[in-house]
């Protein structure tokens, strides 16, 4: 049927068509390439990045730089790691390390969550430790060991104690950074819903913050590392054969190769919890909130 | 002053204006009322009149199109009547549930389509056993039918306001609140959405306040368009749209009034040069 004043087809008649077929031409289906292939893309330039670290370490060795025996060469050192972890020393010291970055850590993701939440909910409470709490972050945690020894003596508290001092700071950051940077947008759109005071953060403000509270807790995990690897250097507990305390007895006994053996274990933990925790998580988010180019 | 011009025609509705200036049967049939509105923003010293007496009554079942330049406070309007913001002078009443659109859709981007619909639902009190069910009639009734799945940014600009349309329905909305909801859309979508909107609003019995700069969209789509002025916002002019539905944006009648109507806003704007 036409219209006759305007010559053209009644939209009434076709919508239900018209929109189909828009919305089929709108929605492209992105496909991504196989699990395997994104393994791949992942994983090479890493490889390539640690061929070309263990290439110029045994170029530094080749060099003579330093004798042997202090600084030992990727063909002494790797026999040592696998010898290390054959014997089960090395195995027992990383899980005796992994056990108190894990408490310590776990401590610090609460305190720091609940604080940040509290300090980004309560402007006055803002006020008072916004600031504190970045001057926290910047304290170098080694400088509060000493206080931690007074305090708790060479125990697993003082290492607990500094460790999780060290990271909650960084996650209570990330939650207050991410309520600053919510679109405001979001939040008429929330309020317009019908969400008010706690029920706004919950429904708005804390998955809007999502991000930066994931970006929070993954410096707090750089924090809490370091400061577990400087506690354990420092606050050696009896009967607890750690990573930091094979790195002194290595040290002690001047035994490089073991040296470079536990410090290669430290990097890999590091590397280790990074791209498989936070970065998956981190690239689950990004591609949830469509801000990851499919073609890429 | 609010001049009521007429164009395309006698008033059809004139006895029905009656009825509502006589007072007692304008909340019955008054689904907006504002009476005096002004709102005033203090930024340090400075004092920032966004809208100034403004007179405006809307009926239920009625589209009005909110028209300005910017500045004109139409947003700020429509934040009084969503219940985001107070008027600093003035009364108004808003009769039954108000839900708001945005240029952009505002849906959030860490739920999906339905999630965001089922937000909307949970915020309105629908029990959780039923929210799956209607956030689906929801999706249907826009035809979204099967993105439920999907996040905001896998949609097109288009499915993304039908998806926040489907949640400002979601609110059991009276009176939907737009604001320049499809000034971000292709022409083609954008006279889709027209008609979307205007069969939910035939079927669900809705009443609309449109804000848009473009003043065909406004005759298209309204019963009455309002000329706010600028700075402060005011009511300048109301023209009574009294053109068949449906109506299209290359209609002759729709061209004419908006022909009309953009003299008068140009008029307007060029009050603002000799200020």
């Amino acid at each position: 049927m036409t219209d006759v004043r305007t010559g053209s087809v009644p939209v009434s008649l076709s919508l239900d068509d018209e929109i189909a077929g828009l919305d089929a031409l709108d929605v492209a289906d992105a496909r991504l390439p196989g699990a395997g292939v994104r393994l791949w893309k992942a994983a090479w330039p890493k490889l390539a990045a640690l061929g070309l670290a263990l290439v110029l370490w045994q170029l530094i060795v080749w060099s003579r730089w330093k004798p042997d025996y202090v600084l030992p060469g990727p063909r002494v050192v790797f026999p040592q790691v696998v010898d290390d972890l054959r014997s089960g020393k090395l195995v027992r010291a990383t899980l005796i390390t992994l056990r108190r970055a894990a408490i310590g850590y776990s401590i610090a993701v609460v305190v720091g969550l609940a604080i940040g939440a509290m300090v980004s909910r309560w402007r006055t409470l803002r006020v008072a430790f916004g600031s504190f709490i970045t001057g926290l972050q910047t304290m170098p945690s080694i400088a509060w060991f000493p206080l931690a020894i007074l305090l708790f003596q060479k125990s697993e508290g003082a290492i607990m104690f500094v460790v999780a001092l060290g990271a909650a700071p960084a996650i209570a950051n990330g939650v207050i950074t991410g309520s600053d940077h919510v679109p405001p947008l979001l939040t008429r759109s929330g309020t317009a819903l019908g969400a008010r005071g706690l029920n706004l953060y919950r429904t708005v403000t804390l998955p809007a913050s999502l991000p930066s509270v994931l970006g929070g807790l993954k410096q707090g995990w750089a924090f809490a590392w370091r400061s577990l690897m400087a506690g354990e250097l420092l606050v050696i507990v009896a009967r607890s054969p750690s990573i930091g305390v094979r790195l002194q007895n290595a040290r002690d006994l001047a035994d490089a190769p073991q040296l470079v053996a536990t410090m290669i274990v430290i990097l890999v933990i590091g590397i280790c919890v990074d791209s498989l925790l936070f970065a998956t998580a981190e690239h689950a988010i990004r591609k949830r909130w469509g801000l990851i180019d499919p073609s890429r | 002053m609010t001049l009521l011009e007429r164009a395309g025609g006698p008033l059809v509705d004139g006895t029905e204006l009656a009825v509502a200036a006589a007072g007692d049967g304008a909340t019955k049939r008054d689904a907006i009322l504002l009476s005096g509105v002004g709102r005033v923003f203090r930024r340090g010293s400075t004092r920032v009149v966004a809208l100034d007496g403004i007179d405006l009554s809307v009926r239920r079942g009625e589209i009005v199109s909110l028209l300005g330049a910017s500045g004109c406070g139409k947003s700020t309007l429509l934040g009084i009547l969503a219940g985001l913001d107070q008027p600093t002078s003035g009364t108004a009443t808003v009769h039954g549930r108000t839900g708001l659109m945005f240029q952009e859709s505002a849906l959030f981007p860490w739920l999906t389509v339905r999630g965001n619909i089922e937000t909307a639902l949970r915020l309105r009190g629908v029990a959780r056993r039923d929210r799956r069910g209607l956030a689906e009639e929801l999706l249907a009734s826009v035809h979204l039918h099967g993105f439920g799945n999907r996040r905001p940014h896998e949609l097109s600009g288009g499915m993304r306001q039908r998806a926040a349309l489907a949640r400002a329905l979601a609110q059991d909305a009276d009176v939907l609140l737009m604001d320049e909801p499809f000034a971000a859309l292709d022409a083609i979508t954008r006279e889709v959405l027209h008609a979307e909107l205007e069969r939910q609003w035939g079927e669900r019995d809705l009443t609309a306040v449109f804000v848009t700069h473009d003043v065909r969209e406004a005759v298209r789509l309204g019963d009455r368009v309002v000329l706010l002025s600028s700075r402060p916002g005011r009511v300048a002019a109301e023209f009574v749209v009294d053109i068949e539905r449906p109506r299209r944006m290359e209609d002759h009648a729709v061209n004419e009034l908006a022909a009309v109507i953009t003299s008068r806003l140009h008029a307007e704007v060029q009050r603002h040069a000799r200020d």
